[in-house]
């Protein structure tokens, strides 16, 4: 327990005869940031709700930060922020004027309230419209604004529920600084996206969700070990020699592919940069291009998806 | 359901309430209903003050009167504008007392704070009342004050105490109704459809309510009426059935207050009549007896239903 923050073993919701959830175990450690990935009903804001207390579980146990959601959930929600998907604000009252309801909720102190919030919207940028009414407010900052809440609310966890859904990409960046900005400070932080690419330039650790069930987590890297194979893939790009025949023979290529005239791509078990490039241009190839491939998320969502219905 | 959950359940309703409480006060909606209930009691009580400003018999409850005097120009006493227009209002504060947090999304994220949800509904339920209590202890000190200007007169103390006793009926019966529009906003999670619903009951319990009541009494009653015993037992049946009616309760409650002289409330038996005098008023505290089944029937009937609001909202998902 001491490193994990959320420990969820054999969760189960059933929705009539459908497993929404199906028996999934998850480990969320202290200061991680981990990525919850899945099409559309895989499942993940279902998963969410139960570990807030906010829906009935249907089997399975969950323990966040020492306490169980179902019987102590008051525990729980003290403890832990959470940004809804499409989370909304009274947009009759300002951005103090929420966040100061939700801080009496808290029973934050009055004399900290003032202090606290201040800061916390100072540090999603939003201070200069602390006394504007939320109804003025674009989608990003709404979000900031979620965010600023759990930033308040001084929570050892945050969960955040498509956080990047519907921003801009200037928007999304900004966001996603707010969320290293929170493992900065000490806050693990569970997040569920669709934008893999951003996902995986913020999570250390993913878990990819199939309806229902946790199909694969691990790190990005081990992801793609598990999906694409182990591998160095890289991308040669030369022209003056036939790269396919001149790499023939050098320890530890696997694979060597034309992509198109002029790319090739080349998967080693082995970092073979030095020896390729050496071959190449050994060979009176120019070469205009090497290139390790970082093995993308995207990739690996894609490929396994595709592997799945295969199966199917 | 919660299986043996930890902590208050009334964690976080100071917090609810307060807020509901000053959103009320400060929603134009609220200036609407003030002004409808203006204007619909301000007619009965300026031509009943108009009225009783020749009576100067200072026995008579001349300021009790002012609220239950049937004017000819305008037909319908105050208390009788009261008992269809607290239900309006009632439902203009609770119709969209739930399903507005859903359709704003707010619901996920204040229940995610250390709230029960148990906690939410009774913080509206008491903060749309609270809201209620003091439009009604408002209009109710315009009244009184109308009458001290107008009749010259200070009210005796008797007076005060059952004027004050009608204002804790009147509440107990916008009670009754601001739970059944949280319980339709709870249902439903257009604003529109429970706002259409609430609505309905009201139409229901004033309009057709009466003629159903009548129509069942003919069913149920016996053939024929062949004594005295009969007549009662038909009488106390049709009696029983309008009491389902919150109306009926209420208008019943004001009438053993507001009118002292009443003895009982619908058909008298031979037994109460013995040794009573007509005309001779009933002392506060026998008043306070006989409207009693009244009052708990309305709170009980509070209770019920904002009982129901409560167990749907429990079972109902959060998410939008
Ligand atoms: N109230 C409900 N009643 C019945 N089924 C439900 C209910 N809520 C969700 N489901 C089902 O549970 C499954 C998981 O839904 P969930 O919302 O958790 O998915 P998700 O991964 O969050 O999807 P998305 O990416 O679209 O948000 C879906 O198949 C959905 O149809
Ligand atoms: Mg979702």
């Amino acid at each position: 327990m001491a490193d994990n923050v959320i420990e969820v073993r054999g969760l189960l919701k059933l929705y009539g005869a459908q497993r929404a959830v199906n028996a999934i175990d998850l480990d969320i450690r202290r200061g991680e940031i981990f990525g919850l990935l899945g099409p559309n009903g895989a499942g993940k804001t279902t998963t969410i709700l139960m570990l807030l207390g906010l829906t009935e579980t249907s089997g399975g146990t969950v323990n966040v930060l020492g306490f169980d959601p179902v019987r102590q959930p008051l525990e729980v929600k003290r403890r832990v922020g959470y940004l809804p998907d499409a989370v909304g604000f009274y947009d009759h009252l300002t951005a103090r004027e929420n966040l100061v309801y939700t801080a009496r909720l808290l029973d934050i102190p009055r004399r900290q309230i003032d202090g606290r919030i201040l800061e916390a919207l100072k540090s999603v940028k939003l201070d200069d419209v602390i006394d504007k009414r939320v109804s003025t407010f674009s989608r990003g900052m709404r979000q900031r604004l979620g965010i600023a809440e759990i930033v308040m609310k001084q929570a050892e966890v945050a969960i955040l529920d498509e956080p990047t859904s519907g921003l801009d990409p200037h928007a999304t960046f900004e966001l996603l600084e707010m969320i290293r900005g929170l493992k900065k400070s000490g806050v693990a932080v569970l997040l569920s996206s669709h934008l893999l690419d951003r996902v995986q330039s913020v999570c250390d650790r993913v878990a990819l969700f199939n309806k229902g069930n946790v199909a694969l987590m691990g790190t990005v890297v081990e992801l793609a070990n598990q999906v694409l194979g182990a591998g160095h893939p890289l991308q040669v790009e030369a022209s003056g020699v036939d790269v396919a025949a001149t790499l023939n023979g050098i320890v530890g290529v696997q694979t060597v592919r034309q992509e198109s005239d002029g790319s090739w791509r080349i998967v080693a078990d082995r970092d073979v940069r030095a020896a390729v490039a050496q071959r190449i241009v050994s060979a009176g190839g120019a070469l205009t291009r090497l290139a390790d491939l970082q093995p993308s998320l995207e990739e690996v969502y894609t490929r396994y998806f595709q592997e799945a219905r295969h199966a199917a | 359901m919660p299986r043996s959950r930890e902590g208050s359940p009334f964690t976080g309703l100071g917090p609810v309430f307060l807020k509901e409480f000053a959103d009320h006060l400060s929603s134009a909606r609220m200036m609407v209903l003030m002004l409808f209930v203006i204007v619909f009691g301000a007619f009965p009580v300026a031509t009943s003050l108009q009225t009783l400003r020749t009576v100067v018999d200072p026995n008579s409850f001349i300021f009790l009167r002012i609220f239950t005097l049937e004017s000819e120009q305008v037909g319908i006493s105050f208390t009788a504008a009261l008992n269809f227009i607290i239900p309006l209002m009632a439902i203009g504060l609770g119709f969209d007392a739930v399903n507005s947090e859903f359709n704003r999304r707010t619901l996920s994220r204040v229940l995610s704070q250390p709230i029960y949800r148990d906690a939410l509904l009774l913080g509206k339920f008491l903060g749309g009342l609270a809201t209620l209590a003091v439009a009604l202890v408002a209009l109710w000190l315009i009244v009184l004050g109308a009458g001290l200007l107008l009749l010259g007169v200070p009210p005796r103390g008797v007076e005060v105490a059952r004027g004050l006793s009608f204002l804790v009926v009147a509440i107990a019966y916008g009670g009754v109704w601001l739970a059944i529009a949280m319980l339709f906003s709870v249902i439903f999670r257009s604003t529109a459809t429970s706002a259409l619903c609430a609505l309905g009951v009201w139409l229901f319990f004033f309009i057709l309510w009466p003629l159903l009541a009548g129509a069942l009494l003919v069913g149920l009653a016996p053939s024929e009426i062949r004594s005295m015993d009969d007549y009662a037992a038909v009488q106390s049946m049709g009696l029983g059935l309008m009491r389902l009616s919150p109306g009926t309760l209420f208008s019943e409650a004001v009438l053993g207050l507001l009118s002292p002289e009443t003895r009982t409330l619908g058909p008298m038996l031979p037994s109460q009549m013995r040794g009573a005098i007509m005309g001779a008023p009933l002392p506060f505290d026998q008043s306070v007896l006989l409207i009693w089944p009244q009052v708990t029937g309305l709170i009980a009937g509070m209770i019920v239903v904002f009982a129901a609001a409560y167990v749907i909202f429990q079972r109902e998902e959060v998410r939008a």
